[in-house]
């Protein structure tokens, strides 16, 4: 893998924590192609092989229609997030698909509250090239903080 | 404010002799959630453990919870199951701390005390003592006898693949306790048919424990805070629906078939409806009615004290409530289908799995109120809530524009907490 490729995945980890942090909602479904996968699941189900997720997502109009959820009919306490990624491994590469994964921490912070652990564990992920540069095909988010406080709103 | 009343009340107060405003006091209070656990949980009462599925071959085990009690469910060699209580005879210790797997026996690593999938102590090191120069030092006295100290044993009974355990062993029949009515909707779905587990989720939730229980006895809520259930037509107020309550007020089931969606007067005439609103993905509510339902689209059961049984569509679950305190309960969604579902079916239970859960469109909401019900409640314990819609009495309707499974909770908790 040239430098360059690494330094775009890097960058695409990083501008899509970012993004979802910046509660600008309509950005999120643009990390992904058309046809794309994206799942939250306790690591409980992951390693069980238990195929139920918190949330589960098969294309690029679910993540649209999870944004629309989000901002119009989810009635939830407003809350900033804050996640912090470690630097992507990666585990496959070929010339326009990368399988890498990576270590992530959520804070949340509620107005007017102390910021807390929110949700931490890892993503698994299949990264492609597009002509508008590095996409997911597929992100998963398998998860440590299986008791989940309260709710989760926003994309992790 | 005269000098009687105190925002922190000492005594519980009702405004009226039903059941109809409830003090916050019920919910704030911990000296009630002990006497809750005491009268509700562990003795005269059932309690949901899990699902038979969740543990198919003997030694197969699950750690879980009744009251605020950690039990351990294990399948026994000859098929049967047991329920034991996690904690050690000697020195009290929860020894168990997996949350499930599959052993031939339990020991307690502080002293090595063994106990079988029964519960019956087996192992008692030293018990006789260790030899030295001849002598014989410590052990236990003569008189220990290993059958007095076995692991606390709950009575189970299981139906159709359920399995509720109770600390008490003189509780009614499961049968006797659920009653017919309810009955029919628990083996509704439950009907022998062999369950798949498709896994679980899990939230903590800042409220006292009866709320979640209020929440799956309040038909009137679903089609105001829930957009996608009034927008879709899922569960609102001009639905065909039924709430059923047993002769104790105790369990309860809301029973709703899904009519229209789109727009109708005054239905739909509330902020939460969205018209227009469609999906990018409609495979999201992708719904294929089943047989078995037998004409409703959403039978919602809540067994006292601590299981809702969730059949929303093609979506199923259960969703286990364990206290933790007055204030904060944990909910266990085990989302499960039938061995004989299709590969489509097993994906569409999935897919609308989204719409519950933590995270989901429309359950995320209802653990969010709750939280900010209990803010309310433990600011000012001396207030009341009010639950007169539909009047003050509790039965049967034909209409969900009613409290009265919630008044019959009630009726039966001042029944059981004021004896
Ligand atoms: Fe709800």
């Amino acid at each position: 893998m040239e430098f360059q490729d690494y330094y775009e995945l890097t960058q695409l980890y990083t501008e899509y924590a970012l993004a979802i942090d910046s509660g600008n909602w309509d950005d999120w479904p643009e990390f992904f192609i058309d046809e794309c996968i994206y799942r939250l699941q306790p690591r409980e189900n992951y390693e069980r092989g238990f195929p139920l997720a918190t949330l589960a997502f098969e294309s690029k109009a679910m993540l649209k229609d999870r944004v629309y959820g989000v901002r119009e009919t989810l009635f939830h306490d407003p809350y900033y997030q804050r996640h912090v990624v470690s630097a992507p491994a990666v585990r496959k590469w070929q010339k326009d698909r990368i399988e890498s994964e990576a270590n992530y921490a959520v804070f949340r912070t509620k107005l007017s509250e102390p910021s807390i652990v929110y949700n931490v564990g890892r993503y698994i992920d299949v990264v492609v090239r597009t002509s508008e540069g590095l996409k997911f095909a597929s992100r998963e988010c398998i998860y440590d903080t299986e008791m989940i406080p309260n709710s989760i709103i926003y994309p992790i | 404010m005269s000098d009687e009343q105190h925002i922190f009340p000492e005594e519980l107060t009702w405004e009226r002799t039903d059941s109809s405003r409830i003090p916050f006091m019920v919910y704030t209070d911990e000296e009630l959630h002990k006497k809750e656990l005491e009268r509700l949980f562990y003795r005269d009462h059932w309690n949901y453990v899990g699902l038979e599925a969740e543990i198919p071959n003997a030694g197969d085990f699950k750690r879980t919870v009744v009251g605020e009690r950690s039990v351990i469910m294990v399948r026994d060699d000859d098929g049967s199951i047991n329920v034991i209580e996690n904690v050690c005879a000697h020195r009290g210790m929860r020894f168990c701390r997996a949350r499930h797997g599959n052993r031939p026996d339990f020991i307690c690593p502080y002293h090595q005390w063994s106990y079988s999938r029964k519960g019956d102590l087996q192992g008692v090191p030293f018990r006789r003592g260790v030899k030295r120069d001849g002598k014989v030092q410590g052990g236990m006295p003569k008189d220990f006898k290993p059958a007095d100290h076995n692991l606390t044993k709950l009575k189970v009974a299981t139906r159709g693949g359920v399995v509720f355990a109770s600390f008490d062993h003189d509780v009614e029949s499961l049968e006797d306790y659920i009653g017919p009515k309810i009955l029919a909707y628990f083996d509704r779905i439950f009907d022998g048919r062999e369950l798949t587990i498709l896994g679980y989720n899990r939230q903590r939730i800042p409220g006292n424990w009866k709320l979640m229980q209020e929440n799956i006895k309040d038909p009137y809520h679903p089609g105001l805070l829930h957009t996608w259930f009034v927008t879709f037509g899922l569960w609102r107020a001009d639905n065909k629906s039924e709430m059923k309550i047993d002769d104790h007020g105790r369990h309860a089931a809301m029973i709703s078939t899904r009519g229209a969606a789109g727009k109708a007067g005054e239905v739909t005439d509330v902020s939460s409806f969205k018209d227009g609103m469609t999906l990018h993905d409609p495979r999201l509510v992708d719904i294929v009615p089943e047989d078995w339902w037998g004409g409703p689209t959403a039978v919602m059961t809540t067994i006292f004290p601590n299981v809702i049984l969730q059949q929303q569509v093609n979506s199923v679950s259960t969703r286990h409530i364990q206290p933790r305190g007055n204030g904060e309960f944990d909910f266990v969604w085990t989302h499960f289908g039938f061995a004989d579902d299709s590969e489509e079916m097993t994906r569409r239970r999935l897919r609308q799995a989204n719409l519950f859960g933590p995270a989901g469109f429309v359950s995320a909401d209802d653990g969010e109120v709750i939280e900010f019900s209990q803010e309310g409640f433990d600011s000012n314990p001396s207030h009341r809530t009010l639950v007169e819609l539909g009047g003050r009495e509790v039965g049967d309707t034909d209409h969900m524009v009613t409290e009265t499974l919630i008044r019959g909770m009630y009726r039966y908790w001042r029944k059981v907490m004021e004896a």
